[in-house]
């Protein structure tokens, strides 16, 4: 109790300094939560894209990004009639531009795609999609962003389309997006007779491996890869996730630095003190536990803090109606860990310093010190 | 007490200082210039001598706290060294008193005397039973929840006093430990540690200014210039 209150007295002493060093642990686990869960989510989207209805993805082996890839018209066609696919989706990635919107996902789609069957559909009718080429169907939010309904002619580039639907669908990416009939789509954007990926749902999982070993044979420039293996090796992903986490770790890393200031002040105002504990018998390590203990106390406050402002930070961009369906509040526990974890190691890395300078007082001379 | 002087210096040694050196600012200022002392075991012994001659700076080389540029301190028959033994010196053998109570002032008065028990790892209830015997012979029983803050100068005193005696250590090292006080509280608190000092059957060496009470104990050892000069028996 008494090594507790010896934490909790010098933090409690200087209450407007520890709040501070708190906050900048909240804000910097809050920066972090907010950043990579964000960006998770974005990632989640994206693989969700993929994975409607389907467990595999075909793709053009060594691009960079899924817009790059081109998958021959022949090919899809090929796998789709293959035994162990229960059926096969080619999908076409694009991104234009309209006036006002620098950016608007096309998805370029066959009739049977999940995308279109499965959605709810606000405006218009699945059998009226792909019956003209200049037809598009729009995502609640393209439709609303584009100011356009069931009947509009809407201007998508360079040209212009007749919208034919309107669809919900819970992915943010998707429902901002505008969905071509894949013909259409290869001729705008001048992909005549490719796709970026083939969606692929086999009529028995166990067959994942087999297929992606015929791919790998008969197909040397196409690679095949489970949803779960596509997300966790796609370089984009990967890329992405690193930009978060290096992100929130420069934030943590500020964070840190202002523990590190606390705990040093926090030492220099208390040498007398240190030294009474050292002439009363406490080792190096116990002097040094109090040091730890107190700038764990405020990394500990600091990330529950910052997981709850994240948390909040979070839910309220989802009620932003731009942002519906980009945004997951959603945080996984063991992001929760892992940043609580990190911002435990701040603060003991911010206490490290100050820690053995308390450690190296030497009584004799502290007990001078006024 | 006088009369049991020459009984306890046959007694053992319980403090021994073999030609210690000690200087400061390095080395242009030598405070202990070989220095030969020896306390025995249950003795009250005054450290007498003017400002700057060296009392404290053997106080703190006996109790660790420091160490001599050259010579052997011994504290019952084994020598302090800062690695293997300081803080079973510091948790077990040697109780410390200064001018200035140094005690924490955001603690209580229970919580600054339990400090040593929790550095020594001693249960709590060990510790309590201890802490209540002391204060209460002390006088100090009902401060036990108050904060430092709100004791006056004796009872701080009184306080460090207790302290220092938590662990039971057979040695008490006292650096001016009246130096604070005005005359009566003064002579107060001295009465108080000799009397602790002879129930508890520890040896006192302290350091003072104060003849009266230097005369009080067994033994007074004059300091001069760096240097024992006498060894003169109070009265």
């Amino acid at each position: 109790m008494i090594f507790l209150k010896l934490i909790l007295t010098n933090l409690l002493r200087h209450r407007i300094r520890s709040l501070i060093s708190v906050a900048g642990i909240a804000f910097s686990v809050a920066a972090m939560l907010t950043v990579v869960t964000i960006l998770q989510g974005a990632i989640g989207m994206f693989s969700s894209i993929l994975s409607n209805d389907s467990e595999m993805i075909v793709f053009e082996r060594d691009v960079s990004d899924l817009f790059f890839s081109n998958v021959p018209g022949d090919a899809a066609a090929e796998i789709g009639r293959l035994g162990m696919v229960a059926h096969a989706s080619p999908v076409l990635f694009g991104i234009v531009s309209s006036e006002g919107h620098p950016i608007i996902t096309c998805f370029g789609v066959t009739a049977a795609d999940a995308r279109i069957q499965k959605a709810a559909w606000l405006q218009g009718d699945r059998a009226s999609f792909a019956k003209h080429d200049d037809d598009v169907v729009l995502g609640t939010r393209a439709a609303e962003f584009l100011s356009a309904k069931l009947g509009s002619q809407v201007q998508i580039g360079h040209a212009s389309f007749h919208v034919v639907g309107v669809l919900k669908t819970a992915n943010g990416f998707e429902d901002g997006g505008v969905f071509m009939p894949l013909a259409s789509a290869q001729s705008f954007f001048h992909k005549q007779g490719t796709s970026s990926v083939i969606t692929i749902k086999l009529r028995n999982k166990e067959d994942a491996a087999a297929f992606k070993s015929m791919i790998k044979a008969k197909y040397p420039n196409l690679i095949a890869l489970e949803d779960e293996e596509f997300t966790r090796s796609y370089s984009q992903f990967r890329i992405l996730k690193a930009t978060a986490w290096a992100v929130g770790g420069c934030g943590l890393l500020l964070g840190g630095l202002g523990v590190a200031n606390t705990m040093i002040m926090s030492v220099f105002t208390r040498i007398r003190e240190i030294a009474i504990l050292r002439v009363n018998g406490f080792s190096q390590a116990q002097i040094g536990g109090v040091i730890f203990g107190e700038s764990a106390v405020v990394s500990v406050f600091g990330a529950l803090t910052g997981l709850l402002v994240g948390s909040c930070f979070l839910y309220a961009l989802k009620l932003i109606p731009a942002l519906d369906g980009y945004v997951d509040p959603a945080i996984h526990p063991l992001l929760m860990l892992v940043v609580l974890l990190l911002a435990l190691l701040t603060g003991i890395a911010g206490a490290l310093y100050p820690a053995v300078y308390a450690m190296r007082i030497r009584a004799v001379e502290a007990l001078r010190f006024e | 007490m006088r009369h049991a002087t020459e009984g306890k210096e046959r007694g053992r040694i319980v403090l021994r200082a073999e030609n210690l050196w000690k200087s400061y600012d390095e080395g242009t200022v030598t405070v202990l210039k070989g220095v030969n002392c020896e306390v025995f075991e249950g003795q009250t012994v005054a450290l007498c001598g003017p400002s700057g001659c060296g009392k404290s700076t053997l106080l703190h080389l006996f109790g660790g706290l420091d160490w001599p540029d050259s010579g052997l301190v011994l504290v019952n028959g084994v020598e302090v060294n800062r690695r293997s033994n300081l803080l079973r010196l510091l948790r077990h053998e040697v109780g410390f008193v200064f001018q200035l109570h140094n005690l924490i002032p955001d603690l209580t008065l229970e919580e600054n005397c339990l400090i040593p028990t929790v550095a020594a790892g001693i249960d709590r209830r060990v510790a309590r039973e201890r802490l209540l015997e002391l204060t209460e012979r002390t006088g100090l029983s009902h401060r036990l929840g108050h904060r430092i803050q709100k004791l006056s100068g004796g009872e701080r005193q009184r306080t460090a006093l207790c302290r220092a005696l938590m662990n039971r250590p057979k040695i008490l090292l006292a650096d001016e430990p009246t130096g604070s006080l005005d005359e009566q509280a003064s002579k107060a608190i001295f009465d108080l540690l000799l009397d602790l000092v002879a129930t508890e059957g520890a040896t006192l060496l302290m350091a003072t200014h104060d003849r009266n009470l230097a005369g009080r104990c067994d033994r007074l050892v004059e300091m001069h210039d760096g240097k024992i000069h006498e060894h003169a028996y109070a009265g």
